[in-house]
């Protein structure tokens, strides 16, 4: 989120107790499609063990009562959910603002009515490329059509609609597209979305990355077409970190403004965060929500600069980044109290250029050709098509 | 410009925040944070109100104050944010 210039007369969010604004609930793993930068964890939490309707109301009731005003409704596809309407209406009645979170497969007129009915607020749905070919071979499923359809019945409900495209290597060339095409679908707003490189897509990462070149050409265009597109359709262009030099301000810091509710009901400060080490995520099903945020170890591990060391917690930009990314820094040194690799200034930033530099354009990308960390891991569905090789995600 | 007849965008709600005592404007991405001024000025753009009408009654809620020039200039940077139609 972020936050308003009118300083004045609108005062900045952040300058309040420390509450979460936001809830980002996953309501399920499950999803008939299987993008391989998914930022769910490679161990997908099984239908079995989903929380069920009563727990989600108690969930949005507890949320509320802590301070959360804004629930995105995601998952893997939430439409899987035959409760979803259930869960809105559990949202919407203790004064939460709801987005749907969606790949748009499954969204039906009645659905739709449903939802909205229930207190729906808005929805953003994913696309994965410009054209039906391009996108169904990222999504790894037939599925563009019942986006475009989607798209269609979100504009006529006269919803507010944002569009999500995650950007890599294979699709940062279409930028011109991708952007006239959320133009034509009616979005109010793209956010697109450079690859963070956590869950499937670090696993997949030799095949996502872009190079410096593309990037910078992306960019510009984007600049041509936000002028152009200036009041009309909102363009949020998600800085890809490895490149920049900058991190970024992750989650607006550890258990500062946001929480996670995985499908299973464990609690986490970010949906990242399953992967580190040495710390136990809290579960709705055991422990009320104001606990978890307020006194679990794992909300408090990173909160605030006290854990930082050098050269974070003598950097004037601490309040601002936080030290960048925990997940990010473990990923890439081991230790998730180090500074954020992709920060200039971390003694390990060296680590993501040599990543980097490796990067080589997409025509010389044969898969054999550039062996990365991801190869030879035994995994379900290892899809090779196009030259691309990803891991697939799989559910069991 | 005071003929106008200011009202929320319709993706924006303006709701009251019990937890921390605030006025909020949320929108799909976004949360704001309005003081008391600014919420006595969001809270009267309901479509039916022209400008000149809420700066009356605003005048009349808090004489002395700068209203007249204030709020006309309050509308126009909200209304630049893409918050009021
Ligand atoms: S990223 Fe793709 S595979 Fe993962 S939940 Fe979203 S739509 Fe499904
Ligand atoms: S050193 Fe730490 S606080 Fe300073 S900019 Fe880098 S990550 Fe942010």
């Amino acid at each position: 989120m972020t936050t308003s210039q009118s300083r004045r007369l609108c005062d900045d969010q952040r300058q309040e107790r420390m509450l979460p604004w936001a809830m980002l609930a996953e309501l399920t793993h499950a999803c008939p499609l299987r993008c391989p930068y998914c930022s769910n964890p490679l161990e997908l939490i099984s239908r079995s063990r989903e929380l069920g309707t009563e727990d989600w109301t108690r969930v949005m009731a507890e949320a509320a009562a802590l301070g959360v005003v804004h629930a995105h409704l995601s998952g893997g596809e939430p439409l899987l959910r035959a409760d979803l309407p259930e869960i809105v209406t559990a949202a919407d009645g203790a004064g939460i603002y709801t987005q749907l979170v969606t790949s748009g497969v499954g969204l039906s007129r009645s659905r739709l009515d449903g939802l909205a009915a229930a207190g729906l607020r808005s929805v953003q749905l994913s696309v994965q490329d410009a054209t039906a070919e391009r996108s169904d071979r990222i999504a790894g499923a037939r599925s563009f059509a019942a986006k475009e359809r989607a798209a269609r019945l979100v504009r006529d409900a006269g919803l507010p609609f944002g569009l999500n495209v995650v950007l890599h290597r294979h699709n940062l060339d279409s930028i011109d597209e991708i952007i006239a095409l959320s133009v034509a679908w009616g979005a109010d707003r793209v956010e697109l979305a450079n690859t963070q490189f956590y869950g499937w897509a670090l696993r997949n990462r030799g095949a996502l990355l872009p190079t410096r070149d593309q990037l910078r050409r992306a960019e510009d265009k984007v600049a041509v077409w936000r002028a152009r597109l200036a009041g009309e359709v909102r363009l949020v262009w998600v800085v890809p970190d490895y490149f920049e030099g900058v991190p970024k301000p992750c989650m607006g810091g550890w258990g500062a403004v946001s929480l996670t509710v995985a499908p299973d009901g464990a609690v986490l400060p970010c949906p990242g965060a399953y992967v580190l080490p040495g710390l136990e995520f809290p579960n709705v099903r055991e422990r009320g929500l104001r606990w978890i945020w307020e006194e679990s170890a794992a909300f408090n591990a990173y909160r605030g600069t006290a854990w930082m060391g050098d050269p974070c917690s003598t950097c004037p930009r601490r309040d601002v980044d936080f030290g960048g990314c925990r997940c990010q820094a473990y990923a890439i040194t081991g230790r998730a109290d180090r500074t954020d690799p992709a920060c200039a200034l971390s003694p390990d930033h060296h680590l993501i250029q040599t990543i980097t530099a490796k990067s080589a354009p997409p025509e010389h990308n044969a898969p054999p050709a550039e062996p990365g960390p991801e190869q030879g891991v035994p995994t379900a569905g290892m899809g090779s098509e196009h030259g691309v090789l990803f891991a697939y995600r799989r559910h069991r | 410009m005071t003929g106008r007849r200011p009202a929320l965008a319709a993706s924006i709600m303006m709701r009251h925040d019990a937890v921390r005592d605030a006025d909020l404007l949320v929108m799909p991405e976004r949360i704001v944070v309005l003081n008391d001024q600014a919420a006595s000025v969001v809270r009267l753009c309901d479509g039916t109100r022209t400008v000149a009408q809420i700066i009356d009654e605003l005048t009349a809620a808090f004489p002395g104050g700068a209203v007249a020039t204030d709020v006309p200039e309050f509308l126009d940077r909200v209304r630049a944010e893409g918050w009021l139609r």
